[in-house]
This record gives structure tokens, sequence and C-alpha cells, in this order.
């Protein structure tokens, strides 16, 4: 065995390799709860690859049999049922993972420098994934998968100039058609699945480049044990951390599978009614919303009114509310990265952060009547309306004066060493 | 590469710079030519463009007050036979629509006018909304039922973002839509033979 793994090592750094990224990954020890999204999101990356692979030998990418062939799927494929509702559900599960994941890095300020790349990376990943998520939407040819990819689509023709042509060359068509669904299977099926994995490889090369961040946000490479020359307060990825994250997967394939068994339609939000309807390119649903995750940019877009003939703006607000995500490590001007030791500013400005997102998201997947109309004197406006622009001004308060708020706040002192 | 037969021993790095610069940049450029083959792939086929013919319609089931949807390159066209009172609701709209005498142009000029219709009472226009595309709904009777209002006049009703539009495809002020409903080209083949697509031969 030895000789077999010599002999290995001399052609290929196997164990080079195992021991840089796990036996010899040195990650802090006060790891918690937070810390699971990211194996977890890793585990659900490659559900919703092997469940894809088998849905393709069945599913066809064709206006007039694609509806159909998901309906065989469900029903006469064995097991198709459940296959299908593995890849419907994972792919609403990564969202709550990635949301969870990115969550925890801006509470411990796991963006902070010298991670900057890391959170680069892992923001290309959410783009990256929410363009999967929307090919991959318009596949079963259902009405909110057609009216879906009608209104994304022509966000681009409001873009001055090109935008016509723009939605014209994304669609192939002159209206959503065989065309735009052979090529969003394209793009789903292959071109987006290998930029996605390309990056999740980047994404953790980077980090184990820097090193993991901790729920106290300092530096274990500080703190070096002399004769070893690792991490007093690190402990090798693997086994400590892998046997960590078994525990987070069982408990996450608990939900999952309760999920699938008990409520793969979640309300609606996973796999909306509309869309076991076939897609007629003649009615568009008397209510149509996207899916849960990306309906709090959705709001942003319905938020903002068109200004001088031209609802561009709303285009613009949706597309920044995505990438200033981006800008974060260098908004971020406080002195010390995590929640544990910033100033009451951080704490309010993040809890308003959560709470407008939240509502955002509710108002996208609603009606902008949903709550009524102010009387008279606000000129019978939609409260709804009202209060997604409030909650999209404070959307970018958040980050914009994040600058300014972060420097300004009252820190508590870092330790040197990290608490458990 | 001092050792090289071909050179004197003189290196000439501004030269080399030059070559490097050259052949990245003629590099660059044929790999930009490369992609061009499958950008274009994705606009248009021949067929997808061939399939734009004009549709023919009869009229004649079409009763006052009523609206039918004919289906033209894949979209929604609606055929609305407008009562007396239907019009007459458009005049008195004229401050809460957005564009009234149809500046903007999103009809054919001999649409231009206060019904945007050759025939006043027809109203031929393609239901889909100017703001992101989605097809309203027709919400043709006038007042509070339609649940736009006292003041509806009739109208069309975007679900998707809340745009509205009158009788005639204008788009009221306020809402998310920045221009009023497209009319498609069309033409009387007689007096009930509409022709949509196309307006050349006039009968």
């Amino acid at each position: 065995m030895g000789a077999l793994m010599q002999w290995i090592d001399d052609r290929f750094p196997a164990t080079k390799m195992w021991k840089e990224h796990l036996s010899e990954y040195y990650a802090p020890k006060n790891f918690n709860f937070w810390y699971y999204f990211g194996s977890l999101a890793l585990v659900i990356l490659v559900i919703q690859i092997v469940s894809g692979i088998f849905l393709t030998m069945h599913y066809k990418p064709d206006a007039a049999s694609a509806f159909a062939s998901v309906e065989y799927i469900m029903r006469d494929v064995p097991g198709g049922w459940l296959i299908r509702y593995i890849h419907s559900t994972g792919a609403s599960l990564f969202f709550v993972v990635i949301y969870l994941h990115m969550f925890r890095g801006l509470i411990y300020g796991s963006h902070r420098k010298p991670r900057e790349l890391i959170w680069l990376f892992g923001t290309l990943i959410y783009l990256c994934l929410m363009a999967e998520a929307f090919f991959g939407y318009l596949l079963p040819w259902g009405q909110m998968s057609y009216w879906g990819a009608q209104v994304i689509v022509n966000l681009f023709s409001a873009v001055p100039f090109i935008g016509e042509d723009l939605s014209l060359w994304i669609r192939g068509d002159f209206v959503v058609s065989d065309a735009t669904l052979n090529r969003f299977f394209a793009f789903h099926v292959i071109a987006l699945p290998l930029v996605l994995v390309a990056l999740v490889v980047v994404h953790i090369i980077a980090l184990h480049e820097v090193g993991s961040n901790n729920p106290d946000g300092v530096e274990i490479k500080k703190n070096k044990d002399p004769k070893t020359g690792h991490p007093i307060d690190g402990i090798p990825f693997h086994p400590y951390y892998t046997v960590k994250d078994i525990v987070g997967v069982v408990v996450f394939l608990m939900v999952f599978t309760a999920i699938i068994f008990f409520a793969p339609e979640m309300g609606g939000y996973f796999l909306e009614y509309n869309n076991f309807i076939p897609a007629d390119p003649l009615a568009t649903p008397s209510h149509i919303a996207p899916v849960w995750y990306f309906t709090p940019f959705y709001s942003i877009l319905r938020a903002v009114p068109p200004m001088m003939g031209s609802q561009f703006p709303g285009v613009v607000a949706m597309g920044m509310s995505v990438v200033i995500f981006f800008f974060l490590p260098w908004l971020d001007r406080g002195a010390v990265k995590s929640i544990r030791y910033r100033g009451p500013k951080f704490k309010r400005w993040i809890t308003a952060f959560v709470v407008v997102f939240v509502v955002l998201g509710y108002l996208g997947t609603a009606p902008t009547n949903v709550w009524g109309q102010f009387g008279k004197w606000l000129d019978e406006a939609d409260v709804a309306t009202v209060v997604a622009r409030i909650c999209t001004v404070v959307y970018f308060a958040f980050f914009i004066l994040m600058p300014w708020y972060t420097r300004s706040d009252k820190t508590l002192p870092e330790p040197n060493r990290v608490t458990m | 590469m001092s050792d090289n037969p071909g050179n004197s021993g003189k290196s000439s790095p501004g030269k080399r710079r030059f070559l490097l610069a050259a052949t990245s940049a003629v590099g660059g450029v044929s790999a930009l030519g490369a992609a061009a083959p499958f950008i274009l792939s994705m606009f248009p086929s021949q067929r997808a463009r061939a399939a734009g013919a004009p549709v023919e319609f009869d009229l004649s089931k079409v009763e006052p007050g009523m609206l039918v949807t004919v289906e033209w390159r894949g979209k929604p066209v609606w055929v609305v036979n407008r009562t007396p009172e239907m019009l007459a609701g458009l005049d008195k709209l004229a401050n809460e629509v957005a564009d009234p005498n149809s500046e903007m142009a999103m009809q054919p000029d001999y649409c231009k006018n206060k019904t945007r219709s050759k025939k006043p009472e027809v109203l031929v226009v393609e239901g889909i909304c100017t703001h992101l595309g989605c097809s309203p709904t027709a919400k043709l009777t006038a007042g509070a039922d339609s649940g736009l209002g006292d003041g509806w006049q009739g109208g069309f009703f975007c679900p998707c973002h809340g745009s509205k539009f009158d009788l005639a495809g204008r788009v009221f002020k306020g809402v998310p839509a920045p221009a009023n409903l497209r009319i498609p080209k069309h033409t009387y083949l007689s007096d009930t033979r509409l022709l949509i697509g196309e307006d050349k031969k006039e009968a």
C-alpha cells in the first residue's frame, strides 16, 4: 500500500494535496453552528449535479414536449418523481444555505482583509447560481417558467440603445420560444455548471491560502506553536471538522428529505402552482412572481418608478442590489471583524438590513396591492409599494453608509486568542 | 538565449516587448473573431424570422363590447369591438393617460388618432405590456366592479406590475409601463376581413 502511494505521489501530488487541504489544514477550533453552511453548500452542489444528470436522461428540451416530459418523469419514470423533487427542493435549499453562508461572512467579517478574494469569488458563485436557477426554471415550460423568463429577458430590452437587440439575442426569437428553451437548457446543464464548479474550486483554494476566519474574527496564524509551526488555536480540518460537518449533513438531510416527502411544493414557494399549467404565450397568469430566492431583488425592481419614460432605472437598481455585494470588503471600515466586538451602530444596521431583506422578499411574492391602499391623503398609493420603496432605500443605505457607521462605531477590544 | 548562434550576444528587451505585445494583440483579436460565429448563432434563425407572416381574421364574429385574442408572431393580438359608450369613455381620460395623442411611435401613422384605430370602433392592439412583456388582463367593463375603482372606464390591467391601459391601449400616468400598447400594422381586406401584420394591399 505504502509503495503504491509512493508510486502515485511520484507522479501526482495526492498525499501533498490531502495534507494541504484536509489533514494538515488548520482551521480555528471555535467554529460554531454558522460554519456548517459552507460544507452543506458543497453537498447540495453534488446533489444537484447528480440528480440533474438523471433528469436529463428523460427530459426533452423542446417547447412541444418539455412540459409533458416533466410530467412523464413525475408519473412514469421509476422513481422519477423522487429525482425531480430532489432537484427542485435542492434548488431552494441551495439558496437557503447560500444566504446563511453569506450572512455568516457578513457578521463575522469573513469578507475583510485578507479574505477579499474569497468574498469576491463567493459573490461570483452567487451570481452564477442565480443564473443557473433562472435558466433551469424555464425548463418545465409551465406558465411561471414562461412568463418569468419573458419578464427577466425583457429587463435587458430596457438597456438604452442596444436593449432590443440584446433581448432578441438572448431569446433567439421575437418571443420566448423553442429556441429560448433549447439554449437555456444548454446553459443550465453544461455551461454554468462548469463555471460554477471552477469557481467553487477557486473559492476553496483562496480560503486555504489565507486560512479560515472564525466567530471572533481574530487571525489564528498570529499565534503559532514555535515547535510545530501550526496555529495554537487551529485544529486539523480532518478528522475534526469532517466529523463535525457530517453531523450537519445528517441534520440537513433530515430536513431535506422531510420536505421532499411531505411538502415538495412548500405551499407554492418551492414549486409555484401556476407552473403546473403548460406555458401559454397568449395569457399571463393573474399573479406572477419569481421563486422566493429572487423576490427581494424583484421587489427592488418594482419599487423604482419609471423615470423619463424608461424602466431602466429600476433595472439598474435591481442589478446594483446584487453587484453591491462585490464592494463589501472595501465599504466595511470597522476596527474589528466580528459582530461580537462591533458597536451598536453596526448591530442596528445589520438588523435593519435583515428586516428589509425579508420584507422585500415577502413583498416580491405578493401583488402590489397586498396591503391595500392609503386613503385619499396619499393619492391612494399602494401601501406595499411605499413600504418596498422605504425598504429599498434602507437596503442601499446599509451598503453606501457603511464606511461611515463602521468607522465611527464604538467597538470592543478584540481578544488575542479565540474564545470558545 | 545568448548561446543562440543567430544572436550576436546583444539582447534587445524593447524589441522583445514589442513582439510580445504584437503577438498578444493579434492573438486577442483572433480570439474575438473566433467568438463571432458563436455569438451570431444565437440571433433568431431564418426559420424564426420567416414565422412572422401576417394572419387573417374574420371580424364578423366579434360582437360589440367583445374582445378576441388572435395569435400573431407568437404574441397575443387583441381585437376589440368598442361600443359607443366605450369610445365616449376615452375622452374622459385625456388628463389621466401619459400620452393622450399617441406622440410616441407605438402605432402606424394611420392609427395616430383619438381612438388609435382605422375604424373608430375596432381596436387592434398587441396584448403585450410595454413594461416587461406580460400580457395584461382585459377589464372591459367600466366602474367599481372591475376592482380598479369607480373612475375606471374599461381597459386593461397588467397583473405583473400593475400597469393600466385604457380601451385605446393608452398607458395611464404613474404606472411602470413607459409607453402605450403597440398597434401592429393591419389592413382591412374587406369590411369584415382583417389582415394583421401587413398594411400594403389596402382593399
